[in-house]
């Protein structure tokens, strides 16, 4: 195998990006639709903040134009997982079932890079898009602007969530290769993840510990929020991206284990 | 009439027996019924918390009590017949259904019954872990059991009804998700699924008092919670007897119409 570096893997997300968006273009359709259900989601989203802070100040201590960014950063990333990471790892789970993924070991890239991006959702960018904006406007309504040191906070955070993510469904995929019927515990992270619209500091202490440790939202949502808006210890910071580098690592290594036991499924 | 009755029967164990295989998803199905509650008590606690103990009338408990009470009748009248309409039409699953000697929303009624049943294990464990996990309040009596009863049975009647009739609109249009979506969303605020009704902006209670959703959701689950007087109770069931008729006129208007327009694809 040789050896790879960063450009290649940039250069081979790019092909994978373009490969879809040619894809996609021939069903340009799918892009309005996709345009009204982001719209759609983010307008609930919205109506129920406003009704919420109709009877309230302070959310534990969240301001309605923090909870905005809240919710801008649960777009972002949610559109990012979505368009990204969720629809490679569906496809790994069914190639590991059908026997296809003796293909994909075969070819002389990197397996797991290939695995991981060789699905991408394109028009979830729009979800990405609109967190990003509505980021923008909550920022801009919050009074003032975050410092560039909260925005770098924020930019690590939100870096070391997506990882995090990432390494957590890899690993759920993974097991793939021995129980067959993991598909099923992806919707569970995908219905977890709602719950991440709001901090997960009002939840009680056993929801909590299970969207921090179990499903890890917190990580992915509330702490580069609390980032943003000047919440987040130096201590937690720190913990954020240690875990984030351990998850990684540990995700890495179980796969390799994974993929040398792999013995092909069908033909 | 007995053999309707015949016909039921044998659909239902038809049913059953086909949804026994996919016992994996009643997990998930626990973890989707019980997060939007446990989601929603967190954050009308909070806000009661912040504000002296209560809003509008409404206490932690009794937000506690409220929300799975409508959890527990969502649950009772909920359909999903909408979100396969579009498929049964397109690909000519509709034929065979046309051809059988009774009218196909027997079929889906005998379905949908035998799926409750089905899933009365799960909504009974998940009520109590809610019940216990947020100290909810209720002070069940025969009386408002007694007014509860009927009032699920018609809103039952009158959300099938009208579900059915939405589910129709596939014979008319390609692209139903859009419509479905919004849909949802209508019927989760002004239903009382996502925030109390009383907790509204009043000109959307106003709409609101002029349009089914309070009623198929709401409305019963006020009447088990006690937030309702007598002569509320008896305009409540006045209301769902009329949106019933309405609903049915709707039904029989629009299937006379659709089925002429409907011509198979495939099958």
């Amino acid at each position: 195998m040789k050896r790879n570096t960063m450009r290649d893997y940039l250069r081979l997300l790019g092909t994978f990006f373009r490969v879809s968006l040619l894809g996609e273009l021939a069903y340009r359709a799918n892009f309005w639709l996709q345009a009204i259900e982001s719209l759609i989601e983010l307008g609930t989203a919205l109506a129920l903040v406003s009704v919420v802070f109709t009877y309230t100040q302070s959310l534990n201590g969240w301001h309605a134009s923090e909870l905005l960014i809240l919710i801008g950063t649960y777009f972002l990333i949610g559109g990012a997982i979505n368009m990204i990471i969720t629809p490679g790892m569906s496809r790994l789970i069914e190639q590991v079932r059908l026997g296809t993924l003796d293909y994909l070991l075969t070819k002389p890239e990197e397996a797991q890079l290939l695995v991981s991006i060789q699905r991408l959702d394109l028009w979830k960018l729009l979800d990405l898009l609109f967190g990003l904006a509505l980021l923008v406007a909550a920022a801009s309504w919050h009074g003032s602007w975050p410092s560039p040191l909260q925005i770098l906070a924020f930019a690590l955070t939100l870096l070391a969530g997506a990882i995090i993510v990432y390494s957590f469904v890899l690993f759920l995929a993974t097991l793939s290769f021995w129980y067959v019927r993991v598909e099923n515990i992806l919707v569970i992270f995908e219905s977890m993840y709602e719950a991440g619209r709001w901090p997960v500091d009002i939840y009680p202490g056993w929801l909590r510990a299970t969207l921090t440790f179990i499903v890890p939202v917190a990580f992915a949502v509330t702490v580069p929020a609390e980032a943003l808006t000047a919440r987040l210890t130096w201590l937690a910071l720190l913990g954020t991206l240690a875990l984030a580098a351990l998850a990684l690592l540990v995700t890495r290594l179980f796969w390799r284990f994974a993929v040398r036991h792999y013995s092909g499924a069908s033909s | 009439m007995r053999q309707l009755l015949a016909v039921y029967r044998q659909q239902l164990k038809t049913a059953l027996a086909e949804q026994l295989q996919y016992r994996a998803a009643l997990i998930i199905w626990l973890i989707e019924v019980a997060l939007g509650p446990a989601v929603s008590v967190s954050v009308w606690s909070t806000v009661a918390r912040n504000e002296g103990g209560a809003v509008n009338g409404y206490s932690s408990a009794g937000f506690a009590a409220y929300f799975i009470a409508t959890m527990l009748v969502n649950y009772a009248t909920q359909t999903w017949v909408f979100w396969e309409f579009s498929r049964r039409v397109r690909e000519g699953e509709f034929s065979p259904l046309l051809l059988r000697p009774i009218h196909p929303i027997h079929a889906d009624l005998a379905d949908n019954l035998a799926y409750k049943i089905l899933m009365l294990p799960v909504i009974t464990l998940v009520t109590l872990i809610l019940f216990f996990a947020f100290h909810a309040s209720i002070a069940l009596t025969l009386a408002n059991v007694l007014a509860f009863l009927p009032a699920l049975v018609l809103a039952f009647a009158l959300r099938f009804i009208l579900e059915w009739t939405l589910a129709l609109l596939a014979f008319w249009l390609t692209q139903v998700n859009v419509i479905n979506q919004l849909y949802v969303v209508v019927v989760l605020f002004l239903s009382g699924q996502l925030v109390p009704l009383t907790l509204l902006p009043t000109p959307v209670q106003v709409a609101s008092a002029w349009l089914p959703f309070q009623w198929m959701v709401a409305f019963p689950a006020e009447l088990l919670v006690h937030r309702l007087s007598p002569p509320a109770l008896l305009t409540g069931l006045l209301a769902q007897l009329a949106w019933l008729l309405v609903g049915l006129a709707l039904f029989s208007l629009t299937w006379r119409l659709g089925i002429r327009r409907y011509t198979a694809v495939g099958g």
